[in-house]
């Protein structure tokens, strides 16, 4: 038995809805990003390893000096991985237009079946890469009116998200910590308060976990309370092994929806037995 | 090589591509830039002026100088 299935939900535990975001259907609920990687082919071994079937790129300036440099597309496959360029490096409403309708040129020139949506961000400052959410909505409402999906990275608070999805978004993606921080979920009653604003009345409305995951544990979590899916790139890069790190993204994104799905129990103050009361020969004293 | 309103002496126009300068002979078209520019088959997009100019355009976008060009691929990113 291979790694992968050892992993693989059994027959009963897959039944599940896809995911459905921007009019694409998403048999993975972990999208992954591109960046940071040693080498594009430990990349194409980490997407393999997470069972992704949707990655973001960047859109940046070819270089004039051409070094028969190798493309990232030379080693993604656009069959199996739907493309979502991203405005990450955006700091305007109007820098990140451009660069979405940018990316929607790239990926009409190469046929793409994904070529109408974006990851929007736009960025408030350097140091703490948090989005600028007068920007975000602003850029947001400008690319919907443009027919773009736009999938936007946002801050974790729950009026903001509410704004967004108001504007059009076909996602709000909230994120868990700064982006590349690896702190984890910080907010978890944040993330509780956008997933009920935001799905209510519309149960299916997806909203995505992105950026600040650091370990799988992180995944597991945001799935639990109920996120439709994570987006991470970092935690899976810079990990000490990276293939092996995405196999743990993988399985912690099931077992997380699993749970969701599933139902926790409650929390309760006290200890509740699980063996039966009757038939003690001692008893309590 | 610069002529006043990006054209020289030597019947060559200029232009920025990326935020460096460029120069073209005069009566070129985007498709003739990008193909001297060694861009031609690769995965690119390009915006003239803030407009993105769709691959089958090029040839017909005839340059003028001056222009402010980019010239964009998807890289690695998150």
């Amino acid at each position: 038995m291979s790694h992968s299935e050892a992993i693989a939900p059994r027959a009963q535990e897959s039944a599940d809805l896809p995911l459905v975001v921007g009019g694409h259907v998403l048999a993975s609920r972990l999208i992954v990003g591109t960046g940071k990687y040693a080498t594009y082919e430990e990349m194409a071994r980490c997407l393999e390893a997470s069972g992704t079937d949707c990655v973001t790129v960047a859109v940046r300036r070819e270089r004039l000096v051409n070094t028969a440099g190798e493309n990232i597309l030379d080693h993604l496959d656009a069959a199996r991985y739907a493309l979502l360029p991203n405005t990450a490096g955006c700091y305007s409403a109007a820098d990140a237009v451009r660069v979405a309708r940018l990316g929607r040129e790239l990926l009409r020139d190469m046929g793409s079946r994904s070529s109408e949506w974006v990851k929007l961000e736009v960025l408030g400052d350097t140091k703490t890469l948090l989005p600028d959410p007068v920007g975000t909505l602003t850029a947001t409402e400008q690319l919907v009116a443009d027919g773009f999906a736009v999938l936007v990275y946002t801050s974790d608070d729950p009026v903001i998200a509410r704004r967004l999805k108001d504007l059009g978004a076909a996602s709000v993606m909230p994120a868990g910590s700064p982006i590349g921080s690896g702190q984890g979920l910080l907010n978890p009653n944040n993330l509780r308060i956008c997933l009920e604003y935001l799905k209510d009345g519309d149960p299916t409305y997806p909203v995505i976990v992105d950026a600040g995951v650091g370990t799988a544990s992180d995944v597991a979590e945001v799935m639990e309370l109920g996120a439709d899916g994570v987006l991470l790139n970092t935690a899976i890069a810079h990990a000490q092994d990276p293939v092996r790190m995405a196999g743990a993204m993988r399985a912690a994104c099931l077992a997380g929806r699993l749970a969701f799905l599933a139902g926790r129990i409650p929390r309760r103050l006290y200890a509740t037995a699980s063996s039966p009361d009757e038939g003690r020969i001692a008893r309590p004293s | 090589m610069s002529g006043g309103h990006g054209i020289d002496a030597q019947d060559m126009l200029t232009v920025t591509v990326n935020g460096g300068a460029e120069s073209a002979p005069v009566g070129s078209s985007l498709h003739d830039l990008v193909e001297a520019l060694g861009f031609a088959g690769r995965p690119i997009a390009v915006e003239v002026n803030g407009d993105v100019i769709p691959r089958a355009r090029f040839a017909g976008r005839h340059l003028v100088g001056g222009e402010q060009i980019e010239i964009v691929t998807f890289v690695g990113g998150g």
